[in-house]
């Protein structure tokens, strides 16, 4: 780890003071000030709608000020800026989608920028571009093979040569030495043993006399790589310091607001004697590995954590959406396997997904709501070796006066319907099925709040006599409409809250520091 | 809530508006056909308008409209077939080689023939689907590659003098004046109509036409569907071929792939009738009708033999383009 705070005679590489943003009467930023010096790695932190988005797209000219100034090396920045001119100053962003093309080789990624942009030339010397690309891969000590696909790379390379490419890639301009790349949580889907090379890079770069602003929701990522950290919380900056020097206490409350207690919160989870509805042993598929707990009839179980630690990868395992390499899942007196698992057998046995992308996976909105509403029922309505459109359009017709779907009119097409309107539909389509355990992905994403109301009330209703579990990141909503809530960490589950603890800030708390908790328990 | 009102009340005010774009797309090819109909009988009563006329537009092209139907049935599910023509090809040259230079009885060669079409396209569904190639691609190249194989078979001339028995079934015999193979082509037109509206084969193949991921996700077999599409559609498009051996007599290497691009047109013309947007096997058919009748008056009106490629590229580029503009004027409403 890098010691303590840098000097303090650098000139900072940037300087943002009192930033100020308004969305629609909604302060978004208010008198945010921080700095970061050359050859310095800086840690952003803040929980969802803290302004952290808002202060990058600031960074990345987007935006205009209402109040407030950025300066780049003592000079004030006009914003908002073309899109070039961040790069020119000497700001990259490496965005979590890394902004690379798959189907492109490594070298041409590399040259992205410059192929869209250069006005000169008719010809490119392939193998001098090659060879200038291997100079700086050699530079920062990475091995890469220029000619292969992005999409054949391992994930941790392409990090690597995205953030290659954002230092010292061919845009950049001979005269500014020193650059800022803005890291917007480039880790969430790495493995953790790969962080290190990521880890090794982002030092070599600072080491250079660059500077990373380094944008995370990982405690132990930030103070494992940054010489100091700002936390933002509704929008104004409510920590400043070197990383040594602040606990993971300082920091979870900075983030969440509230004095929280230091002693571990970690209980396991007791099997309740009158037995479970549902076991999942050791399940492991996507990002989660032995993953195990049970679930009673009556009971709505939350599943969330940090972007990539998985927790959604469970409910899509369990209704055979994802595929699962091992695992076992107990359920109505039988268990089965869940390495052979499908949307077909899971629904055969009772479970089901209502998915997170309701206009990919959970609807087709080119058709209508009764078609929608009917595709898992449709030996219901053959009369006669005839399927009966009309008793199709009966059962949808109920279902929309069941679930409220507004308007009623069930021969609307579904993307016609309203985000919470069309939600209903998905829930009632998978209702009807009476399954034994309903699975919910992001259930309220996209939908508005009297909507939001009715499926919290629609899926507590329904958990009368069966398991619902909701994955979601959305820790209100949790709170809300769940009786215990699992909080995974890199794919398995490092907490459980229920009862008088279960509130959104608790919840937010154990996202943020439960690696550490469990490291020690 | 307060968006319901305003949909409502939108209805009501523009009513009218609503019932002409509600009606006018489905009935728009329909009504431009019954009015060519009465063009050309006007224009040429002597020709035109004559039993034996109607009875041939309705009957020789009944093997474009059984490969129109061949096509819908993977474009429903979301694949293109590039391969049903050259299908039909192999159908008609194996059922002439057997009948003609082998003297296998003609049933039996067209029982081959269907055979290997169903081949075929087993052979496409494995490649495209469970190994997982682009569906079109593979289907381009197997629709090549069956060219070849016909080209060899039938040492690239046409093959003549295939039994009087399948020309009798086919052409041959009339009912209500008409040959018989329209008819065979209404009751395949029924067939798939049953299959594709009222039954749940049918509303999954359209729902994974529609969304693959929807459809996976609610326990519908996808990879069986589309395959199961594929094979239907090699075996529709070796019917094709037995139609196209019986209505000549012959079987040559270059006429069923020249039907390839004519049969789209029909598919995606008959996608904007009926329940525009779909495609079903009522469209196929009244939109090969319609080609028929307009190539037919103009032919007759002294047009050359190139008015029919004319007719077919503007009629589809033309109905596509304006249900495209009653669509979004609907969406604009």
């Amino acid at each position: 780890m890098s010691e303590g705070a840098p000097a303090a005679d650098h000139a900072p590489l940037l300087q943002a003071t009192g930033l100020s943003k308004s969305f629609g009467g909604v302060r978004a930023l208010d008198g945010v000030s921080f700095d970061v010096v050359g050859g310095e790695v800086h840690g952003l932190l803040g929980a969802n709608g803290s302004g952290k988005s808002t202060l990058i797209k600031i960074l990345a000219g987007y935006h205009h000020l209402e109040a407030g100034t950025v300066s780049v090396r003592g000079e004030a920045v006009p914003l908002p800026m073309d899109p070039g001119r961040p790069q020119k100053l000497g700001i990259s962003f490496v965005h979590q989608d890394l902004g690379l093309v798959p189907s492109l080789s490594a070298l041409e990624n590399f040259l992205l920028g410059k192929i869209a942009t250069t006005r000169r030339g008719l010809r490119m010397s392939w193998r001098r571009e090659r060879a200038a690309m291997l100079e700086v891969l050699d530079r920062y000590e990475i091995e890469l093979d220029p000619r292969q696909l992005v999409r054949d790379m391992r994930p941790v390379d392409r990090a690597l040569l995205a953030i290659v490419r954002a230092v010292d890639g061919p845009g950049r301009i001979t005269g500014a030495a020193q650059r800022l790349v803005v890291l917007d949580e480039p880790t969430v889907f790495l493995p953790r043993a790969e962080v290190a090379r990521l880890f090794a890079l982002v030092r070599r770069v600072a080491s250079s006399g660059s500077s990373v602003l380094f944008v995370s929701h990982d405690l132990d990522e930030v103070r494992e790589i940054t010489d100091r950290v700002t936390v933002l919380r509704n929008g104004q900056v409510v920590l400043t310091g070197a990383t040594a020097r602040l606990s993971d206490d300082d920091l979870v409350e900075a983030i969440v607001g509230a004095k929280v207690s230091v002693s571990a919160f970690y209980r396991r989870h007791q099997a309740s004697p009158s037995g479970a509805a549902i076991e999942v042993s050791r399940l492991n598929a996507g990002a989660v590995t032995d993953v195990s707990f049970t679930g009673h009839a009556g009971e709505v179980i939350g599943l969330t954590g940090l972007l990539g630690s998985g927790y959604e990868d469970v409910v899509r395992a369990l209704a055979g959406a994802i595929p699962v390499r091992a695992g076992r899942l107990r359920i109505g007196g039988g268990t089965v396997e869940l390495s052979a698992w499908t949307p077909a057998r899971a629904l055969a046995r009772g479970v089901v997904l209502v998915p997170g992308d309701r206009l990919i996976e959970g609807a087709v909105a080119s058709l209508p709501v009764t078609d929608n509403m009917t595709m898992v029922r449709l030996h219901d309505f053959v009369k006669h070796g005839l399927l009966s459109r009309r008793a199709m359009t009966g059962r949808a017709a109920e279902l929309a006066e069941a679930y409220d779907v507004r308007p009623r009119d069930p021969r609307l097409l579904f993307g016609q319907l309203s985000g919470g309107n069309q939600q209903k539909v998905v829930l009632a389509k998978w209702l009807q099925t009476c399954p034994d355990v309903l699975l919910l992905h992001e259930p309220t994403q996209g939908v508005d709040v009297g909507a939001r109301q009715q499926i919290f009330a629609t899926v507590r209703a329904a958990a009368g006599d069966r398991v619902a579990v909701c994955a979601s990141s959305d820790h209100d909503q949790l709170a809300r409409l769940c009786d215990r809530v699992l909080i995974l960490r890199r794919g398995q589950i490092a907490a459980e809250i229920s009862g008088v603890e279960l509130t959104k800030a608790r919840i937010t708390e154990e996202c943020l520091r439960s690696s550490r908790e469990r490291a020690a328990s | 809530m307060t968006s319901t009102q305003s949909a409502a009340s939108g209805m009501a005010v523009s009513r009218p508006g609503r019932l002409f774009s509600r009606y006018a797309e489905p009935l728009a090819l329909p009504v431009v056909w019954v009015a060519l109909i009465i063009l050309f009988s006007a224009l040429l009563p002597g020709s035109f308008l004559t039993a034996g006329n109607f009875s041939a537009m309705f009957s020789s092209q009944t093997s474009l409209l059984v490969l129109a139907l061949a096509l819908i049935v993977p474009l429903t599910a979301g694949d293109y077939d590039l391969s049903v023509a050259s299908v039909a090809g192999l159908s008609a040259m194996v059922i002439a080689v057997l009948n003609v230079n082998h003297q296998v009885p003609v049933l039996v060669a067209v029982l081959a023939a269907l055979g290997i079409s169903v081949v075929v396209g087993v052979v496409n569904a494995v490649l495209s689907i469970a190994v997982g190639v682009d569906t079109l691609i593979v289907t381009l190249g197997m629709g090549t590659l069956l060219e070849g194989i016909v080209s060899w078979i039938g040492n690239s001339t046409t093959v003549t003098g295939i039994s009087g028995n399948l020309v009798r079934f086919v052409v041959s015999a009339r009912f209500l004046g008409i040959p018989v193979e329209f008819w065979y082509g209404i009751v395949l037109c029924v067939v798939l109509f049953y299959v594709m509206e009222y039954t749940p084969l049918g509303r999954r193949l359209l729902i994974v036409g529609r969304g693959r991921e929807v459809a996976r996700l609610s326990g519908i077999r996808v990879k069986l569907v589309r395959s199961g599409a594929l094979i239907c559609s090699a075996g529709l498009a070796g019917i094709a071929g037995v139609l196209l051996a019986g209505t000549t007599g012959a079987a040559d290497t270059t006429s069923a792939p020249l039907l390839l691009l004519p049969a789209f047109a029909a598919a995606f013309l008959g996608a904007t009738t009926i329940l525009p947007g779909r495609f079903s096997a009522w469209g196929c058919l009244l939109a090969v009708l319609f080609l028929v009748s307009g190539i037919t008056g103009l032919q007759q009106l002294g047009a050359q033999t190139f008015v029919q490629d004319l007719f077919y590229g503007a009629a589809l580029i033309a109905a596509v383009v304006l249900s495209h503009a009653v669509r979004s004027h609907r969406g604009q409403s």
